[in-house]
């Protein structure tokens, strides 16, 4: 089935002065209705640079860019410019109008595309709702925080009802819980709107989240593509084991969602490891001392100023004595021992 | 000495300054701004590159900035005669004023457009918005307070040159200050009128930069 975005042969050479150098070759894509697709690559790689030509602001050297069945090249610049409006972007460091309150920001581009102040305004107030920032809507990107400026951006974004969004490291400016705020809200508007949403990333995590699709982009080709699953089990490529190790160091992010659910009603503790504890084998020793399991919901060692320090969660048995007697256990034995719940990375 | 003509002459003088300066400046703005808009769109970095066109402005722009004032005014005389049908007096100075300030001016606002985030014209362009849109929608709003800021350099700039002026019978305080202090000797008008020059710019330049301050909606 021919997708709402095929990619063919596409390829992109920049001339410099004195050198061509390639960006991408041979990039085969096809992207159906719907997808939340990543394209994933470490910097440099040359995803920013797809992306770009997936709506021509980077016209690709050879090969096609088909959207809905048009192909971009054949398209007049004004036919070009209307196609641009069913695909909305969004960037990195948001670029909202730093000079527009966030309403007149929203309504940017139905003031393009012809629409009347009034109508533009009442659409933007939807819109704000939608991605929840009606409080702020006469205020200044100046005085927002990244996340609630990527909102802007994203109710900006809709505001042309595209067909598809195209996120351009959307979240690489963004704290881990602002990060998982955003793909929620990106996810939801997959879900709502049946928005094919085009994720560029170089955090694994991110395609982990929310991506059903992945391609991954090393040094300007394409090496490998398909569903998330197969290729976070199976992965093929050097390029692909990379990123995915890679990932494992932000893996609590991504675990988290799926931790607050076993944590749910439950007692949970997080304990750290020194140095001298880490000699004892000091979780057998409590559960055979009081013969009751504990469930361990997370390890980690993390370096905190240079030393490894073992990190664990655990979730307790449920009678309250046995509670406290393993915890007064787990201190005794130098471990710091503190109560989580909605424990959060 | 401070007599009511004196006194007269110099009140009209702070009026000749004024309008040499401010229609100037509004006539350089006329020719300066689509020209430093020009500049900026066509560079190699600009929405709409054209290497031909900017380097036709770009020259004719160094060219104009690199003739000094006095022989610019001179060497236009002809052409002034032409359009305002004298080659003395307020009205006239105007010619030679606006045709120096407007390259000037241009400079100042491709330098502005310049300044504009890069991302935030690529988000116009991802919109599908065409190359006036972006002039007039992204790039003259997010350059304003910069633009603000280049205007009243620019009016300090002019009448420091419709001061000079006043050598070769331009009008205004320039004028007085030639006339009086120079060529007669009388040092306290001329100081006068030169504390009173200092007043205008000082003005000038306090409004302006309130205005523009006002106008920045980047900080918070």
């Amino acid at each position: 089935m021919a997708g709402i975005i095929e990619v063919r042969n596409l390829k992109k050479v920049y001339t410099t002065k004195d050198a061509e150098v390639e960006a991408l070759q041979d990039i085969n894509l096809s992207i159906q209705a719907g997808d939340i697709y990543g394209i994933i690559g470490m910097s440099g790689a040359g995803k920013s640079t797809l992306v770009r030509c997936l709506n021509f602001l980077e016209r690709p050297t050879e090969g096609t860019v088909e959207i809905e069945g048009k192909d971009l090249s054949t398209l007049t610049d004004k036919e070009l410019r209307r196609q641009r409006s069913r695909i909305a972007m969004i960037f990195q460091h948001f670029n909202l109008l730093m000079q527009k309150n966030v309403v007149d920001n929203i309504c940017f581009p139905l003031v393009i595309s012809g629409m009347k102040k009034k109508e533009a305004r009442k659409k933007a107030e939807e819109l704000l709702e939608i991605v929840g920032m009606t409080e702020k809507a006469k205020a200044y990107p100046s005085q927002l925080s990244g996340g609630q400026k990527q909102r802007v951006a994203i109710a900006r974004a809709l505001a042309v009802n595209p067909k598809i969004l195209l996120c351009d490291e959307a979240t690489s400016a963004l704290d881990p819980q602002t990060t998982q705020s955003i793909l929620a809200l990106l996810k939801d508007i997959n879900k709502r709107y049946g928005i094919t949403i085009v994720i560029i990333t170089h955090e694994m995590a991110v395609v982990r989240e929310i991506c059903s699709h992945v391609a991954i982009i090393g040094n300007g080709h394409l090496v490998e593509q398909g569903r998330v699953v197969d290729i976070f089990s199976h992965p093929k490529t050097k390029e692909a084991k990379e990123l995915i190790v890679k990932g494992k160091g932000e893996a609590g992010r991504t675990l988290e969602s799926h931790q607050k659910e076993l944590m749910k009603g439950k007692s949970c503790i997080r304990i750290v490891f020194s140095v001298n504890s880490s000699f004892e084998p000091v979780i057998a020793n409590m559960v055979l001392k009081f013969g009751q399991p504990v469930n361990i919901l997370k390890a980690d060692t993390k370096n905190v100023e240079g030393i490894a320090r073992g990190e664990m969660i655990l979730g307790l048995p449920e009678e309250k004595e046995v509670q406290e007697n393993m915890k007064a256990y787990l201190v005794e034995r130098g471990l710091a021992v503190e109560e989580v719940d909605g424990y959060v990375d | 000495m401070w007599t009511k003509e004196v006194i007269w002459m110099i009140v009209e003088g702070i009026r000749d300054t004024l309008y040499m300066t401010l229609v100037s400046t509004l006539f350089g703005y006329l020719l300066g701004l689509p020209m430093g808009i020009t500049l900026a769109v066509t560079d190699k970095n600009g929405i709409k590159p054209n290497a031909v066109v900017y380097k036709i402005l770009d020259v004719i722009a160094n060219i104009v900035r690199s003739i000094p004032f006095l022989i610019l005014l001179i060497l236009i005389i002809p052409f002034t005669r032409f359009l305002v049908g004298k080659s003395y007096g307020s009205t006239a100075t105007i010619v030679p004023l606006t045709i120096a300030a407007a390259p000037f001016i241009a400079r100042m606002v491709e330098s502005s457009l310049n300044e504009v985030d890069k991302g935030v014209i690529e988000a116009a362009q991802s919109m599908g918005a065409g190359t006036f849109t972006i002039i007039w929608k992204v790039l003259l709003v997010e350059a304003r307070t910069s633009i603000l800021v280049g205007a009243t350099i620019a009016t300090g700039t002019i009448l420091g040159y419709s001061a000079m002026a006043g050598t070769v019978g331009g009008g205004g305080l320039g004028d007085i200050a030639i006339r009086y202090g120079y060529y007669r000797y009388q040092t306290d008008i001329m100081i006068v009128t030169v504390i009173l020059l200092v007043v205008l710019v000082q003005i000038f330049q306090t409004v302006g930069m309130k205005l523009s301050s006002r106008l920045d909606k980047r900080k918070v």
